[in-house]
């Protein structure tokens, strides 16, 4: 059958797409472990692209402050104009280095505190469907990342790898709605579930509806989960209902701003060995 | 609208989605798909075949760059470019209002098979998705519109300029 005649049939094409990717759902949902190949290698080869788009996005960026706005400064022919900007630009870039400074002070204090193996990493690429709250980060298995390791903020818990590549390594954030770690009330000590709404807020989940439970308490992890450290705070509740079942219904604010996400550090100390620390993080 | 640059356009929605859509929107809690409008942009100029073959491709390389189970995406936009291009090829699809309508349509038609194949599967709950589906919807339509009518006015400014300099020698 030519290409010509493919595209008579519309009908047919539809019909042999839906099979094929209706096939592709089956295999995949009945396969009992693992990541599938199909994954690994395409987001292995494509955060390589995130990464040159990225270099591309920077170089453009650079060509355009280094010298398509000094041209149109010289167009202007105005010495005094052109010191000011300078100066401006100048003056920005200090905030941004004094801003990235002291985000690196937060991570470093925070290591220093947790007591754990980390290894610091740069946010490079957000998710690539609006459906799936994830991130990619710049560091991989060649830095000993592995699946399941907790990913923090001096803010408080941001979530776990999921998929680590060669050079790079993808996030799944704890507001995305297959996320979920285990919690605990920090001031009455009650334990519950937390899980991802996808909104942007989460929900701790079986917490007895004769629990203690106050909105503006801290919840931080419990360490059951076996993938979260004990102790680093998630956020606050938000508001908590009363509901007709046998469990309070909470709705948790993330103490981390996930749309302002630039370093993180990933725990690499396994599980078993994680020390138990009471105190919070923050 | 020719396949290789279809795909090229695909690719750099993907790009751009992974890269600077969370700076272009940042404060929009329910999010563009970039990708989504690229599809619709390409089926209701290519029809129903390019249209589902694009989503199609657009909706798998999504699905392996996010993690979830490859072919929920693929098979959600596959529709939305099936549905596209035979829209396009039946109505008159040139004005924003009805992009702007087709659009929504194809954003709901979107998430509907996404949250209802998840459903299905029992691989992700969605406890009230409608408020967050309008939001993207209409957000959708409105980068779509004003992404669509700035693609055909540029080729056209460009012209009115160069035979504007020419009739001025």
């Amino acid at each position: 059958m030519a290409i010509g005649d493919i595209r008579q049939r519309p009908g047919v094409v539809l019909g042999a797409a839906i099979l094929l990717h209706v096939i592709l759902i089956s295999a995949q949902v009945n396969t009992a472990s693992g990541l599938p190949v199909l994954q690994v290698v395409t987001f292995g080869s494509f955060s390589e692209v995130q990464r040159g788009t990225m270099a591309i996005i920077d170089g453009v960026r650079g060509m355009w402050s280094g010298y398509v706005a000094l041209q149109q400064v010289q167009q202007e022919n105005n010495a005094l104009k052109q010191e000011l900007q300078t100066l401006q630009v100048k003056l920005q870039q200090e905030r941004a280095e004094a801003q990235r400074t002291d985000n690196l002070r937060q991570l470093l204090e925070l290591r220093e505190r947790a007591n754990l193996d980390t290894v610091a990493a740069e946010v490079i690429a957000g998710a690539a469907s609006v459906d799936f709250k994830t991130v990619t980060i710049d560091k991989g298995s060649s830095d000993s990342l592995d699946t399941d390791m907790a990913v923090i903020s001096p803010a408080g818990v941001v979530g776990r790898i999921i998929l680590p590549s060669r050079r790079a390594s993808k996030v799944q954030l704890l507001i995305d709605r297959n996320a979920a770690a285990g919690a605990l009330i920090e001031r009455t000590r009650v334990q519950g579930v937390v899980v991802g709404i996808g909104d942007g807020m989460l929900r701790m989940q079986y917490v007895p509806g004769t629990a203690d439970v106050k909105t503006g308490d801290l919840v931080v992890t419990s360490g059951i989960d076996g993938i979260y450290p004990k102790g680093f705070v998630i956020g606050t509740i938000d508001h908590a209902d009363r509901g007709a079942g046998a469990y309070h219904e909470i709705v948790i604010r993330p103490a981390v701003d996930f749309s302002r996400l630039e370093e993180v550090l990933i725990v690499r100390t396994p599980p078993a060995s994680r020390t138990v620390t009471e105190e919070p993080a923050k | 609208m020719r396949s290789a640059a279809a795909f090229a356009a695909i690719l750099i929605a993907i790009a751009v989605q992974t890269t600077l859509a969370s700076y272009l929107f940042r404060g929009s809690s329910t999010g563009i798909d970039l990708v989504l409008i690229v599809v619709v942009y390409v089926a209701i100029k290519s029809g129903p075949v390019t249209g589902l073959l694009a989503g199609s491709v657009a909706g798998l390389i999504q699905d392996a760059l996010s993690g979830g189970i490859v072919g929920i995406l693929g098979l959600a936009k596959t529709l939305v470019g099936f549905l596209s291009g035979l829209l396009g090829t039946q109505f008159i699809v040139t004005a924003p209002l009805p992009r702007f309508v087709l659009l929504i349509v194809a954003t709901a038609l979107h998430e509907g098979v996404f949250i209802g194949v998840n459903t299905m599967l029992n691989l992700r709950h969605f406890p009230a998705p409608y408020p967050s589906i309008v939001g993207q919807a209409v957000g959708n339509a409105f980068v779509g519109v004003v992404a669509f009518q700035m693609i055909e006015w540029f080729p056209g400014f460009v012209d009115r300029r160069r035979a504007g300099r020419f009739l001025k020698r």
